[in-house]
């Protein structure tokens, strides 16, 4: 049972790092980025590679995969996205429907369509039991990386000044711009790190999610929950929102395996229920 | 004499009166039964998808509901005439009107959900609603065959008549009338006040519903309809295939539509029909040299067309209306 919530919570920890740059992005620009988990699978394979035929350690392949992450974010956003954010909400679909099926395309020609699978260090293997609880290492592992994370998130999000001037922008962006915040360079800065923590967490997923070319259809219903739920004005909400989630999804999956794959919908289209506009108005407002 | 009143109602109402180009597009349409007489099945596929994206159109392009989860229906008029031709039922009018009351029946549980909200969490509800039901199909093997899908439909001639070849000729000529049908129903639909009221709730809600009209009820009875179109054009699918599968509820059906649509420009009802046209030959060249990767292709395009593609077209048909007067299509204002 707790080792149930136990796995929930990593589970919902690498959600939280693969959303929450989306829900700050969706926030800030009004830009409904259904791609987002295409950056996310860049991720994975690039650790994936680095293991496989570099030979590299596990550790180093985590920066390398935000790394790649960033720097397809900040290449993609100045040339595709750029131009799109003026548009409406349907062609933004459209743009980035048409991205996620590229990579999928894109991912299965280059690396095949089958799962990839990586070889973890031993001490990141096993499980050990501490008063009853199960708790695996290489969750344990991602546990503490992802927290890490989230408090830097939050840290940099609400003591900073970089994070007041986004706070600022996405509360309204008019205003800010006309305080002199550049809006736009803070916006391509923000995307390409929103895009490198979506790869790091396409990275850590690899062992709790899997990693094929379907990767970005198949989450991108989880990210959109995350950040519908969680809100796009704070890092709070999309974490708790994503370890909701987390904890849903893996109690769903291993008490009614049978009913499992539908809890998170029927989870997503409640919430949308009980609050159908509050859920983006205050990024709107 | 001419009133103010005789004016706006022939603005409001010129549209009505049938054009030329029209006709010819119907007359083309029957005449490549006979024109490319190899071809019969994939022009079938055409006619099912240009009903699907017409039903799109009709909630996309009259009432501005965007939809990610349109293939719901679809799936859903599909599973039903196939179960019902399945369990004994096989005339195809009877599934085909069955399929549309399910559906019809679906889209007015589900319209509470889409009426309400804005353009992202409509996206994100019917993202839902199409991914629970594909789950639902995938997980209750027992009554849709799960992965596998129905078999065993057997489909009786058409009005006891017309028995389903293997060349797509009754195939074709069956879903064409009932494409037609339906059409002369939307177009009735879309030119009446109600269609008017449709128009006036996309491009201005406060204004619609200060005018009295109610904007909910309106939404969901046109999201109503829309589903039972679509309803309609799976079962098309599942009768002239006399096959379902999992397919029909995939999140890329939904989005294929979209871009259907997309590509014809919506809110003028023939969007739909020229898009599919487009697309079904689009997918056809690229699958021919790369079956595998074609959806690189597709997602190539929608980038493309979206960036720049789109007033490349649309304003390649303006400067062509321009220099062609009698061409002009009366395209809703």
């Amino acid at each position: 049972m707790l080792t149930i919530l136990f796995d929930g919570i990593a589970y919902g920890m690498v959600l939280f790092v693969l959303a929450c740059g989306l829900s700050v992005t969706m926030g800030l620009m009004n830009f409904v980025n259904l791609a987002h988990g295409a950056f996310a699978m860049l991720g994975g394979y690039i650790a994936v590679l680095l293991m496989q035929k570099a030979g590299a350690p596990f550790l180093l392949t985590l920066p390398a995969a935000f790394m790649g992450g960033a720097i397809v974010g900040l290449v993609l956003e100045r040339l595709l996205y750029r131009p799109m954010y003026g548009k409406t909400h349907l062609d933004q679909v459209m743009f980035t429907i048409g991205i996620v099926f590229m990579a999928v395309a894109g991912a299965d020609y280059l690396m095949g369509s089958s799962q990839q699978i990586i070889r973890l260090p031993s001490w990141l293997q096993g499980r050990f039991e501490i008063a009853g609880i199960g708790i695996g290492r290489y969750r344990l592992f991602v546990l503490c990386v992802c927290g890490l994370l989230a408090f830097s998130l939050q840290w940099g999000f609400t003591k900073t000044r970089f994070g007041s001037r986004l706070r600022a922008s996405v509360d309204d962006a008019r205003v800010a711009r006309g305080l002199g915040i550049p809006v736009n360079r803070l916006f391509a800065l923000t995307f390409a790190i929103g895009s490198g923590l979506a790869g790091l967490g396409g990275a850590l997923g690899i062992e709790l999610m899997g990693l094929d070319p379907s990767f970005p259809l198949k989450f991108m219903i989880y990210f959109l929950v995350v950040v519908t739920v969680g809100g796009t004005s704070t890092i709070t909400g999309p974490f708790f929102a994503a370890m909701l989630l987390g904890v849903a999804d893996v109690a769903g999956k291993y008490y009614v395996p049978e009913i499992g794959a539908f809890i998170i919908y029927v989870l997503m289209v409640v919430l949308l229920i009980a609050r159908p506009e509050g859920l983006f108005a205050r990024a709107r407002s | 004499m001419t009133t103010l009143h005789d004016r706006v109602r022939s603005s409001l109402y010129g549209a009505r009166r049938w054009h030329p180009v029209e006709f010819i597009f119907w007359a083309l349409a029957l005449a490549s039964f006979w024109l490319f007489p190899r071809h019969l099945l994939l022009m079938n596929e055409i006619a099912i998808l240009a009903l699907f994206a017409l039903s799109l159109d009709l909630i996309l392009g009259y009432a501005g509901i965007v939809s990610l989860g349109h293939a719901a229906f679809l799936g859903l008029g599909a599973y039903a005439a196939g179960l019902l031709a399945k369990h004994g039922i096989g005339d195809p009018l009877i599934g085909l009107l069955f399929a549309m009351i399910v559906s019809a029946v679906a889209g007015l549980l589900a319209s509470p959900l889409v009426v309400k909200g804005n353009d992202l969490t409509r996206l994100m509800v019917t993202l839902g609603v199409a991914l629970i039901l594909h789950e639902v199909a995938n997980s209750w093997a027992s009554l849709t065959g799960g992965a596998d899908g129905l078999q065993g439909i057997t489909i009786t001639p058409v009005l006891g008549l017309f028995q389903f070849d293997l060349f797509g000729k009754t195939a074709y000529l069956y879903s064409l009338s009932v494409v037609f049908v339906l059409f002369l129903v939307a177009r009735r639909l879309v030119h009446s006040p109600f269609g008017l009221s449709l128009r006036a709730i996309r491009d201005n809600v406060l204004r619609a519903s200060a005018s009295g009209v109610p904007p909910s009820r309106r939404l969901a009875a046109i999201y109503t309809i829309a589903a039972a179109y679509a309803g309609a054009a799976g079962a098309l699918m599942a009768q002239t295939t006399q096959f379902v599968s999992l397919d029909v509820l995939d999140f890329h059906r939904s989005a294929d539509v979209m871009l259907v649509l997309i590509i014809g420009g919506p809110g003028y009802l023939y969007g739909g029909m020229i898009g599919a046209v487009v697309f079904k030959f689009l997918q056809d060249t690229i699958a021919a040299f790369t079956p595998q990767y074609w959806m690189f292709w597709i997602g190539l395009f929608l980038v493309l067309f979206v960036l720049k593609g789109r007033s490349l077209v649309h304003g390649g048909i303006a400067s062509l209306l321009k220099h062609f007067p009698g061409l002009r299509m009366r395209k809703t204002p």
